[in-house]
């Protein structure tokens, strides 16, 4: 894989792996589980929790992959 | 019509100020050479993290969505609600998928995914497929940003007897959007994108402040819309998911989210990106729409609560759910604010419908005309090619609205979801492995097309009373299960495509079937701005690469 004789030399072998990218599992899998906030109470501003956990899960999403940014990120 | 006066004057202000903006994005971060398809169709492929968000936000929430969810939750509750999941999961799935994708589309100079599955399993049979799924799949989803500007134009009464007074308004705003996308490519629905989420931001925020304190806040209007589906006889319905729907509410999420950024015009998006950071960076920003999505979505509710009737067209007879958002800030709103909300969804329209058809052209230009008619073209060449397409890709779009009947293009976006779907195997998996074989895609794409396509007839339309193509939710009762839930077509279609792809592979492995060549490498799945183009500097770069 290593290509040494190319000249403006790439670091050989660049991934994009890291254990931090299985944290992504999370805000894949939390809003599909409809049994777990499939239900109106509580409720909280009036929003059944329905939807006020579903709201939640966006900002769960955004912490996540924010995170993993920050973690993974080319410096 | 007369009572609508200021609502169609700042509208037409609005929609007057966005075309002017159009016009002069030609000039917008302008190149040395707009004659090049890297230019028309993809910007440069210089935009920063704003520009991305802004572009592939406008791109993804289209007008379609901002009338057409509120009005599934207006009629039927909480199963309308599967919009807020599936855009949530989207970002997380796609995180590792698109950086890959814009890293060997830099390297190779690709402009469309069909130009990845070309070099990347040495099959211009499956880039063909690819390519032509995605024209069949972009063209009804441009036709239904048209009905969303439709749903607006009637609720401001602007509506005719004859085909052509009826159509006039639409017919007018598209010609104007054709000539400043012929004119200023991709740049122009990215300027225009920030005028249209400004304005939406604006418009939602107000909305869910102001209308729960004229409804007595969010609690009744829960209530409210309990009490109407308590009363109806429709097993679905409620605030709540109930047994039968909970399974199509998870696999729609799934399966729509897996759609989206399958679909040409998202791609297109990323692509414009100038590097790895900004679309990372973006999977993080991006989740923000949803909750303005979700937030506009129970709007759906605010309607019930103020007692919104949708309107009947007095052409046809049917009711027009899509007009219900519109009403509400017609019903709600002083009349200058319900013009800027209608300008929103408008405009709102336009940038989407911009950039689907730039993508369906590039597609055209790319993996049919240069593949199969003129194999020299040179990028001049190419971008005249695509800047024609567009506008014919968009005189077809006003067509379908036109001359067939809009449920007809709410028909075929359902189609066009799942079908779209079925270049994932050799999109999204072929960005990570090579495994599967160019034969085995093929035969997995077929057959999972064919499927779709038998599950989607069988499915009738209670409300509209036709006998099929009446949704995507297929009883699993067909399938000889003795219960009353349904599943999203397109995940039970992907996953067998899946496992015909695979099958297949290992028929034709065993058999020794000649395998196509991989014209990409390992290194070219992580290059980032500033590496080599290997489509700029052929020579030297594909000696070195075809060693490896």
């Amino acid at each position: 894989m290593a290509e040494p004789e190319t000249p403006k030399a790439v670091p050989a072998a660049r991934s994009d792996r890291s254990p931090w990218n299985w944290l992504l599992v999370i805000p894949i899998v939390l809003p599909v589980l409809t049994p777990l906030f499939n239900h109106d109470s509580p409720r909280l501003w009036g929003f059944p929790a329905f939807y006020w956990l579903q709201f939640l899960f966006i900002l769960v999403g955004v912490a996540t992959t924010s995170l993993i940014y920050q973690m993974t990120k080319k410096r | 019509m007369s009572d609508h006066v200021t609502e169609i004057v700042v509208f037409t202000l609005l929609f007057l100020l966005v075309s002017g903006m159009g016009f002069v994005a030609a000039r917008w971060r302008a190149p040395q050479n707009m004659e090049h398809l890297d230019e028309w169709g993809l910007g440069g492929r210089s935009f920063g993290g704003w520009i991305t968000w802004f572009l592939v936000g406008g791109d993804l929430y289209t007008a379609y969505t901002f009338v057409a969810v509120p009005a599934l939750i207006f009629g039927a509750g909480a199963a309308g609600f599967f919009a807020v999941p599936y855009t949530i999961v989207i970002y997380p799935l796609f995180f590792l998928i698109l950086i890959r994708l814009w890293s060997v589309s830099h390297r190779h100079g690709f402009v469309t995914p069909a130009d990845f599955v070309r070099t990347r399993f040495g099959s211009p049979t499956l880039a063909l497929l690819v390519a032509i799924t995605g024209i069949v799949a972009t063209m009804p989803y441009i036709a239904l940003q048209l009905v969303g500007i439709e749903a607006v134009l009637k609720t401001m009464g602007v509506t005719g007897e004859s085909v052509i007074a009826r159509h006039a308004p639409i017919i007018i705003a598209f010609a104007i959007l054709a000539a400043y996308t012929y004119q200023s490519g991709l740049r122009a629905p990215a300027l225009i994108a920030f005028v249209k989420d400004t304005l939406i931001y604006i418009v939602i925020l107000v909305a869910v402040i102001y209308l729960p304190y004229k409804l007595g806040g969010w609690g009744s209007i829960f209530d409210a819309a309990q009490a109407k589906f308590d009363a109806s006889p429709a097993p679905g319905d409620g605030i709540t998911l109930n047994a039968n729907n909970q399974v199509q509410y998870i696999t729609l999420a799934l399966g729509s989210a897996l759609a989206l950024f399958l679909y040409p015009h998202s791609i297109t998006g990323v692509l414009a990106s100038k590097n790895r950071n900004v679309i990372k960076r973006n999977m993080s920003a991006l989740p923000a729409y949803s909750f303005l999505l979700g937030l506009l979505a129970l709007l759906g509710y605010a309607a019930i609560a103020s007692g919104v009737k949708p309107i009947t067209d007095p052409a046809t007879g049917k009711v027009d759910s899509n007009t219900v958002v519109p009403l509400l800030f017609d019903m709600q709103f002083p009349a200058w604010f319900a013009g800027v909300a209608f300008a929103a969804i408008g405009i709102g329209a336009l940038v989407p419908a911009a950039i689907m058809s730039i993508a369906a052209a590039n597609l055209f230009t790319r993996n049919i005309y240069k593949e199969y008619l003129r194999k020299d073209a040179s990028p001049a060449q190419e971008a005249r090619v695509s800047k024609i397409t567009s506008l014919v890709v968009k005189v077809g779009a006003v067509a379908c609205i036109v001359f067939l009947d809009p449920q007809f293009s709410i028909d075929l976006q359902l189609i066009g979801g799942i079908i779209i779907l079925q270049t994932a195997p050799a999109v999204a998996l072929g960005l990570f492995t090579r495994w599967l074989h160019r034969g085995g895609l093929i035969a997995g794409w077929a057959v999972g097309m064919g499927l779709s396509m038998w599950m989607l007839w069988q499915i009738p339309n209670a409300a509209t009373g036709r006998a099929h193509f009446g949704g995507s939710a297929f009883p699993l009762s067909d399938f000889g299960f003795d219960t009353k839930r349904t599943i999203y077509v397109g995940f039970v279609t992907v996953i067998l495509n899946l496992l015909v792809a695979v099958i297949v592979t290992l028929i034709l492995r065993a058999a020794k079937t000649p395998d196509g060549v991989d014209g990409t490498t390992r290194d070219d799945y992580f290059a980032d701005e500033g590496d080599p183009r290997i489509d700029r500097d052929v020579a030297a770069t594909v000696d070195h690469t075809s060693s490896t």
